[in-house]
């Protein structure tokens, strides 16, 4: 088992590595001179020479990357070019609401959609299993933004029960807190829902396809104790994955989400940093959720011996 | 061992099914599955359904368990009584409590048909959950002397282990004691050695057997196999397209068969004497192995580095126009040699000489050439042909891979569809137009297309009916005596092997135990193994074809 | 058992053919179609079915509510929402096949030796895995702030995140495919390692990458319009359904038609999309080749 930990996290970092090359190299080789946004339009080419000479761009690619990615493991993630704040502080300011909004996203999401997923399978070919599906693919189909607009326009706007936009946080107490934060989860997990209910469905008839199922129902087994005992135990880690794989749609769905509601959280602040092109903290950013992103992973990866014995590490 | 000989006459009827027609889906355009069939049980008596696949003999089983997939198959008309009672009219909710407590199944995969995620003691404690009201002591005191019964060793440990944890046989055991748990009346086994080794089967038979002469239990057991039929059975209903064409006892349906299929399908068992032997020409062996033996490593950075010796010290001569057999149980390396022989694998150890030249160790490009002179046929015929490619583009793929131009490939492909029995229209159309036998002959006039001088079959015929099966051997047979081609069979039917080999190669666990002529190694063996896997051949007693007795 | 093994036994085209049928899969699909058929059918004839130039501006009549004139009302800018939103059909479904086409092309090419070559697989996959790693819309966006924004960048913005999940499923299939009997026996054959790859592996894969193909036109629409909405999408010079909308966004408690007809195309078009999608999945099934296995 620890061997296998052990592994697993080993074999993280090549991924990791070879995402600091993309992103280091997405920004060096597409057109735009950090050193241009830093010295504003009136720069002469000596002053734009010489600020690219302060930041390291004049030397070779490999020595750039070497310093960076050297600052980066000493906690030194560079500072903004637009604030001068450094990027780790202005990510840290931020993270607080963007991680509350995903942990209530991802509880609401889960809490709904795996119970529509199994009584879907159940119903299968019914109504009930035609209405879920229609829900998912329609989850699929709408833009994130346009189900944020049509909660904001018929909760705040037109009935003014919820408060449009901002944030307040937990500690400012549970009312505020989901009073502001309840729309724009409900509009992050619309797609999320759809996902898990989707692959819930599908683990969920493919096991109830197996030939241990009808043993279990040649024993007497009932429908309820088929479906979450025999059944919902078998189909969990593909679920799992999915919730994993989802986490992707999850992270882009914050930078909209917080744009729409508002929100001062990590998807805003990216949003900011690409329109004004702050290159130190796109960097920052995207590796910071790319590692997020494989941490997550590993961890459901890890989980899966929770729920299948014939996984051993 | 000889066939079993009760009267049953004077026991009560436990199963009782009358005119049962089951049809598929609502729309009944299509024939009925099951058209009107009728048979009885009686308590402690076997009634063994046999037929060929798509005869409708698992579909009666479910139907009885109430277990037909939902909207597929409905029962139209008939009854099923169990013990007096119309089981086809119950409610889902009182059929529920019925099973288990007073019918019972087990299924022909034991590796599926446990629930993977739990334990196998509370898999079977779930059967007393569901329909008792024991205390917890009670409950597990009853698992136990239940997986006691069904003679699982080490009874503690096996009660908290998961299925993935233990062998086939102990699973199909695991499945028995959670059938029969409850005593109930009628055990319904569906093929249920089937997937098992054959001398796991002995032991599952002979287990099935005492425990129904213990508790009484009326027993449906469902095979396509004769051999597990002449075991078993008190009475047999001989099974083809959804009807019985013939029921009678055991002895009535060997001795003195009545109808034309039950004949056919009883002479197409294979025997298990082994055929005459064929002169051997004393011609150049064209392959020969010097000690072949293939390790699978794994492991390294991190891990325990680990080997298997999938198989070693195989040393063999074949000569053109001869058969050698390979058998053995699974697991037991045949398949590694054949994959070897083929250089779809590397072997690890010695050498492959065919006519002369090692090929063991060659490169892709080098291996070419050589290609050509070894072919092969696998067993699945479902998978074995490219389902996008018509008939005509398999069977010329080889030809054209070395230069022969197209009008003479397909000329040769019409030749030898003639061979393979087949019309020269199956050029033009695909494999899912064709059955199994069908298209096995297909892979076979594929394999032969390039005039190989030696050709693997790896299990060809396990997959097929018995009547095909002996179709298909017939045709190599034909196929050998006219080009002279060498083959080697690679089975884990001791039948088989006795009706085409000329020499036979024993493996266990990839090592050979015993090799020789055919006649010498399957009639007087002189390893262990090998006495043990014939003496699990099931109806072994039995001389099938020429319904009497076998004498010794 | 046996229908379903026969079922994929089939060739595709056979399968595609007596599956993709009102009789077989319900009207859903059957809709579905017709609704995609109409919204491309308007989008190509959009310069005969605009009542307005899309493009023309007009100061007074800003934000104008429905009207006989502008059956949609006008933007911020004064210029006729109908006329943008079929026009801005166009360039949305453009995008969408563009990014498919792109993505499979590179997706299939890389998948296949990844699946076939055991050395190349371990790097190739560690890439894939990285890139995956990088949320795409964020990719996507740096990558059109980065580069301006022109079609050809959105374009490459959407498609370089899908390329990973291609070759990912490429590569499962060839696993798959190549432990298969009848690959074995056309190795036997003595069919080259590229007769092998085109021939017998490739085919393999056209099941699943229809399906996947239009999953990705219609998620190629949606990041699309996510990436306008964001800001980074392109210049409202070319209306697309994203800027449109994007455009919306300041006037959305004015006039939220601006936002909501464009957007409700769009879900038509990405739901019939899907719905395709679903029900040639279903028909070609890819799992029962699990099943089978």
């Amino acid at each position: 088992m620890l061997t296998y930990i052990l592994k697993r996290i080993l074999s993280v970092i090549p991924v990791l590595f070879l995402v600091s090359v993309f992103v280091f190299l997405m920004l060096r080789l597409t057109p735009g001179d950090p050193a241009a946004i830093l010295a504003g339009d009136n720069a002469t080419p000596e002053t734009l020479e010489r600020i690219r000479d302060a930041m390291g761009l004049n030397e070779p690619l490999l020595t750039q990357y070497v310093k960076w990615i050297g600052g980066i493991l000493h906690g030194d993630f560079g500072t903004s070019l637009i604030s001068s704040v450094p990027v780790l502080d202005l990510v840290s300011q931020r993270v607080g609401p963007s991680i509350s909004l995903a942990v209530l996203t991802i509880i609401i999401a889960i809490c709904v959609a795996i119970p529509m997923g199994v009584i879907a399978a159940w119903k299968h070919r019914t109504w009930v299993d035609y209405l879920v599906m229609s829900f998912s693919v329609l989850g699929f189909s709408v833009p994130v933004f346009l189900v944020g607009y049509v909660l904001l326009l018929i909760f705040s706007v037109k009935l003014g029960w919820l408060p449009p936009q901002g944030f307040k946080p937990l500690s400012a107490g549970i009312a505020p807190f989901m009073e502001r934060a309840i729309l724009p989860a409900l509009t992050l997990a619309s797609i999320y829902i759809a996902l898990i209910a989707r692959m819930t469905r599908a683990a969920m008839l493919d096991v109830l396809n197996e030939d241990y199922i009808r043993t279990a129902r040649a024993k007497g087994v009932g429908d309820r104790r088929l479906l979450f005992v025999h059944a919902l135990k078998n189909a969990a880690v593909p679920i799992a994955t999915i919730v994993g794989a989802g986490f992707a749609l999850l992270i882009s769905g914050v930078v909209v989400t917080e744009t729409i509601f508002n929100i001062p959280g990590i998807g805003r602040l990216t949003v900011d940093a690409v329109l004004a092109r702050d290159y130190p903290v796109i960097q920052a950013l995207i590796l910071l959720t790319a590692t997020l992103y494989v941490a997550v992973n590993l961890l459901i990866d890890l989980s899966y011996s929770l729920f299948d014995p014939r996984i051993r590490y | 061992m000889e066939l079993r000989n009760k009267d049953f006459s004077a026991e009560p009827i436990v199963l009782e099914i009358k005119d049962l027609v089951v049809e598929v889906g609502s729309k009944s355009v299509l024939p009925p599955i099951l058209k009107g069939i009728s048979f009885d049980i009686r308590h402690g008596e076997t009634v063994c359904l046999v037929g060929e696949s798509g005869s409708g003999k698992s579909v009666t089983s479910l139907a009885t368990m109430g277990l037909l997939p939902k909207d597929a198959l409905k029962v139209r008309g008939g009854e099923i009584r169990l013990k007096g009672e119309n089981l086809v009219t119950l409610s889902p909710g009182q059929m529920k409590q019925r099973r288990a407590r007073d019918l019972a199944m087990i299924f022909q995969e034991p590796m599926t048909a446990l629930n993977p995620v739990l334990k196998v003691g509370a898999q079977i404690m779930e059967v007393l959950d569901l329909h008792t009201r024991l205390s917890a002591s009670e409950k597990r005191a009853k698992v136990i002397d239940i997986m006691e019964q069904v003679h699982l060793p080490d009874v503690e440990r096996i009660f908290e282990s998961y299925p993935h944890q233990l062998s086939g046989g102990q699973r199909q055991r695991i499945m028995i004691a959670m059938a029969l748990i409850l005593e109930p009346a009628l055990l319904i086994a569906d093929e249920p050695t089937t997937a098992l080794d054959v001398t796991t089967q002995k032991q599952i038979l002979s287990l099935i057997a005492e425990l129904q002469e213990k508790h009484g239990t009326a027993v449906l057991f469902i095979t396509h196999d004769m051999g597990v039929v002449a075991e078993i059975a008190d009475r047999v209903c001989v099974m083809r397209h959804g009807e019985i064409l013939e029921t009678g006892t055991i002895r009535q349906v060997l001795e003195e068969p009545r109808h034309d299929y039950t004949k056919k399908l009883l002479s197409a068992v294979p025997s298990l004497i082994p055929r005459e032997p064929r002169p051997d020409a004393g011609a150049t062996p064209v392959l020969v192995t010097k000690d072949l033996g293939k390790t699978y490593r794994s492991g390294g950075f991190l891990a325990k580095k680990s080997e298997v010796r999938a198989s070693y010290g195989v040393n063999f001569d074949l000569s053109p126009g001869r058969t050698l057999g390979i058998v053995g149980e699974s697991g037991s390396g045949k398949t590694t040699v054949a994959r070897s022989i083929m250089r779809l694998i590397e072997p690890t150890e010695g050498q492959i000489l065919l006519e002369g030249d090692d090929i063991a160790h060659l490169s892709t490009s080098a291996m070419k050439p050589k290609r050509k002179k070894l072919q092969v046929v696998f067993q699945d015929p479902f998978r074995s042909l490219n389902p996008r490619w018509t008939i005509a583009r398999s069977l010329t793929e080889g030809p054209l891979n070395y230069g022969v131009p197209y009008a003479e490939a397909i000329a040769e492909a019409k030749r030898l569809l003639q061979i393979v029995s087949l019309p020269e229209d199956a050029l033009k159309r695909y494999p899912h137009q064709f059955s199994g036998g069908q298209r096995q002959r297909i892979a076979i006039a594929r394999a032969v297309m390039l005039r190989p001088d030696v050709l693997v079959a790896d299990e060809a015929v396990s997959a097929l009916d018995v009547s095909v099966q002996a179709q298909v051997l017939d045709l190599l047979d034909e196929l050998q005596r006219q080009t002279g081609i060498a083959i080697i069979f690679i089975t884990h039917d001791l039948r088989v092997a006795a009706q085409i080999c000329d020499e036979v190669l024993v493996m266990k666990r990839g090592e050979v135990v015993e090799q020789g002529p055919a006649g010498q190694v399957l009639h007087a063996p002189q390893h262990e193994y090998t006495r043990a896997l014939i003496n699990a051949a099931p109806g072994r007693f039995w001389d099938f074809a020429a319904h009497k007795p076998l004498v010794a | 058992m046996n229908t379903s093994r026969s079922a994929a036994d089939k060739p595709l085209t056979l399968r595609l053919l007596s599956q993709i049928s009102p009789s077989h899969t319900g009207f859903g699909p059957f809709i579905a179609a017709i609704m995609l058929l109409a919204v491309v059918l308007v989008t190509i004839f959009s310069p005969w079915i605009a009542t307005h130039d899309p493009l023309a501006m007009d100061p007074l009549m800003r934000l104008k509510p429905p009207s006989e004139e502008h059956i949609l009302g006008t933007d911020g800018f004064g210029r006729d929402l109908f006329s943008r939103m079929v026009l801005g059909g166009r360039i949305s479904l453009l995008i969408g096949l563009c990014a498919a086409v792109v993505a499979l092309g590179f997706g299939i090419l890389i998948g296949l030796v990844a699946g076939y070559f055991r050395i190349a697989d371990a790097i190739i996959m560690r890439a894939m895995d990285a890139l995956m790693a990088m949320p795409s819309i964020l990719i996507a966006i740096a990558l059109v702030a980065l580069n301006g924004p022109s079609i050809g960048s959105v374009i490459m913005a959407i498609t370089i995140p899908e390329v990973p999940r291609v070759v990912r499923l490429v590569r499962s299939v060839v696993l798959t495919a190549r432990e298969e009997p009848y690959v074995e026996a056309a190795l036997a054959l003595g069919s080259s390692t590229p007769k092998i790859l085109f021939q017998h592996l490739l085919p393999n894969t056209m099941a699943p990458m229809i399906v996947q193909g239009t999953y990705i036109v219609a998620s190629a629409i949606l990041t699309e319009a996510l990436l306008s909405f964001l800001g980074a999408g392109i210049s409202t010079e070319i209306p697309t359904w994203g800027n449109i909308m994007a455009e919306g966004r300041q006037y959305f408690r004015i006039n939220p038609g601006i936002i909501l007809w464009p957007g409700l195309l769009l879900t038509i078009c990405v739901l019939s999309i899907n719905l395709i999608g679903d029900a040639a999945r279903d028909a070609l099934d890819p799992r029962m080749k699990k099943r089978e296995a």
